[in-house]
């Protein structure tokens, strides 16, 4: 570089997709490389869809038609709440957030980018354990294209609460509390046991939880097919209250 | 150079009740490199991040290449490269994804290889970076204001906690900007960064300017200079000055060390000198001080410039 230094000022922005596209595939490598994250989103549901499936300790008739449903519900809530507010605290304490949001890429461009990662890890998830499922006799019925809606839908709920609780606690906390969360829904929300099941009490309650909505619709979804209205109405208003509540919360450092 | 890179005007900045910047103008010429000067919680920090649109301004007016850092952000974002105090760099990722994921946001960016080998980073491209040195992670972030070719940076104190060789490597860098034609504006704790980079020195205390100009002007405004020297212990300095042009003050400040205050022009050398060998005395070490920047900045704030 003759005449010019290898300094002199060029500036200019990347075009916007790619600046996304770069971002989300960073986002994927950060969450594909860390094990705890990957314990959360793959080994957990897995397990479970396994274990209980193997296992004759549920009294439902077949086991892995139930349990399918369930597990992706789990895995959606383990990437888009948990995964997400832990990654979103911890992002903010590095100062990252306020760093990348003050180069080309811009505040919308690392969310785009987060959430375009967070869907790729939902797709990973989703065809690991569809193919455990296989692997366990399950067959697919019912209405993908469904059964999609309610995953998106999910999605949205789901990090809409995890940066409402990443704005409200610090880093640490916000770990704490996201897998505390994470292990309450786990049990009440129809994940592995039938919310019939549960005490009467908590049926109630454990009805309005968007992890119950999730679980409930995918298991109608696979089952009879056919467009589970009211669970996709409950996800549509816990996603707006959930992105709505984390508009005002939501902090950059 | 021409043309105003920054103009600030008036910036009022409080948290609550708290008045970090209070009322500070400044401007710097396209090209030039701009050392802020300030003790800890002087208001360097709100001050330039108010330039890099995180902060907004209670008052006044900021414009960074003529672009407003809050309204006209998306604008003026492609053409600043920042580097905050601290922070921003994912701990999980490797020093060159990182480099590489930020050169890739902008149109025209170096060669990320070439800039880690240039600061040193190289052998450590491939570990983690929450893993690296604070000042290997300085460098990193140093990396990542200049890489997409900035016509701007902004670096908020790029050599704090960084050993002799790499500040030396970080002043070539930052020299190396300025000769391209790069904008600098830096903060710092240290006089002697500021004396060796900046075009323009401006010292600021309890949120206000107390000072400006070129380290030169700072250093020589007051004529006040001083000629030093050591002696045997105990001479007859009302006799000193007697011998010297009036105006002057002698004082012996530690057994055998003697310092002569005032306008020390060459005839008051030849005066020291002279008296000295009538009486059969050698005066060692004779040197004539111009004032540090560190003695300006003292006057100035009445405190110590590091922490």
């Amino acid at each position: 570089m003759e005449g010019r230094g290898t300094f002199a000022p060029a500036p200019g922005a990347a075009p916007a997709l790619r600046r996304v596209a770069v971002q989300a595939a960073m986002e994927l490598r950060l969450q594909l490389r860390n094990g705890e994250q990957l314990l959360l989103t793959l080994a957990i549901p897995t397990l479970i869809l396994v274990f209980f499936s193997l296992a004759p300790v549920l009294g439902v008739r077949d086991r892995v038609a139930f349990l399918l449903p369930g597990v992706i519900g789990l895995a959606v809530m383990s990437t888009a709440f948990t995964g997400q507010a832990i990654a979103t605290g911890f992002d903010r304490r590095y100062g990252v957030l306020k760093r990348l949001g003050a180069t080309p890429l811009g505040r919308s461009g690392l969310i785009l980018g987060k959430t375009t990662a967070m869907l790729g890890v939902e797709a990973i998830q989703v065809v690991v354990l569809a193919l455990v499922a296989l692997g366990l006799g399950w067959r697919l019925h019912g209405s993908v294209a469904a059964a999609l809606l309610l995953v998106l839908l999910g999605t949205a709920a789901f990090s809409g609460l995890g940066l409402l609780l990443a704005g409200l606690l610090r880093a640490e906390a916000t770990l704490a509390a996201a897998n505390l969360v994470y292990l309450v829904l786990l049990v009440v929300g129809g994940v592995v046991f039938p919310v019939s099941d549960l005490p009467a009490a908590v049926q109630g309650p454990a009805g309005l939880l968007p992890i119950t909505a999730l679980t409930d619709g995918l298991r109608a979804a696979l089952g009879e097919g056919g467009l589970p209205t009211r669970d996709l109405a409950e996800l549509a208003a816990w996603a707006v209250l959930g992105a709505g509540l984390a508009s005002v919360t939501f902090r950059w450092e | 150079m021409a043309g105003t890179a920054l103009e600030v005007t008036g910036l009022v900045k409080r948290y609550g009740a708290r008045t970090a910047v209070d009322g500070i103008s400044l401007a710097a010429e396209l090209g030039t490199v701009t050392a802020i000067l300030g003790p800890n919680g002087a208001g360097k920090t709100t001050l330039v991040e108010t330039c890099e649109g995180f902060r907004r301004q209670d008052k006044g007016r900021v414009r960074v290449l003529g672009l407003d850092p809050r309204r006209e952000g998306r604008r003026l974002r492609p053409l600043i490269g920042v580097m905050l105090q601290q922070g921003g760099i994912y701990p999980a990722a490797r020093p060159r994804e990182m480099l590489r994921l930020v050169a890739a946001y902008y149109a025209n960016p170096l060669d990320p290889e070439a800039l880690l080998r240039r600061l040193g980073l190289l052998e450590v491209a491939g570990v983690p970076c929450r893993r690296l040195s604070g000042g290997q992670r300085q460098r990193l972030a140093l990396a990542l204001a200049i890489v997409g070719r900035p016509a701007m940076v902004f670096l908020d104190e790029p050599t704090t906690g960084l050993d002799p060789q790499a500040r030396q490597a970080t002043w070539e860098l930052i020299s190396e900007l300025r000769r391209d034609g790069v904008t600098v504006v830096l903060t710092t704790h240290y006089m002697e960064e500021a004396e060796r980079l900046a075009d323009q020195v401006v010292i600021i205390d309890r949120g206000r300017v107390v000072a400006r100009g070129t380290p030169a002007e700072l250093t020589d405004a007051g004529e006040r200079r001083r000629l030093e020297f050591r002696a045997r212990p105990g001479l007859d300095l009302a006799g000193l000055l007697a011998a010297l042009p009036p105006g002057h003050v002698a004082r012996e400040v530690s057994p055998g060390r003697y310092t002569v205050e005032g306008e020390i022009g060459p005839e008051v050398v030849a005066g020291v000198a002279t008296w000295c060998a009538a009486r059969g005395i050698l005066p060692g070490e004779l040197r004539v001080e111009s004032r540090s920047l560190e003695d300006v900045f003292l006057e100035l704030t009445g405190r110590e410039l590091r922490p």
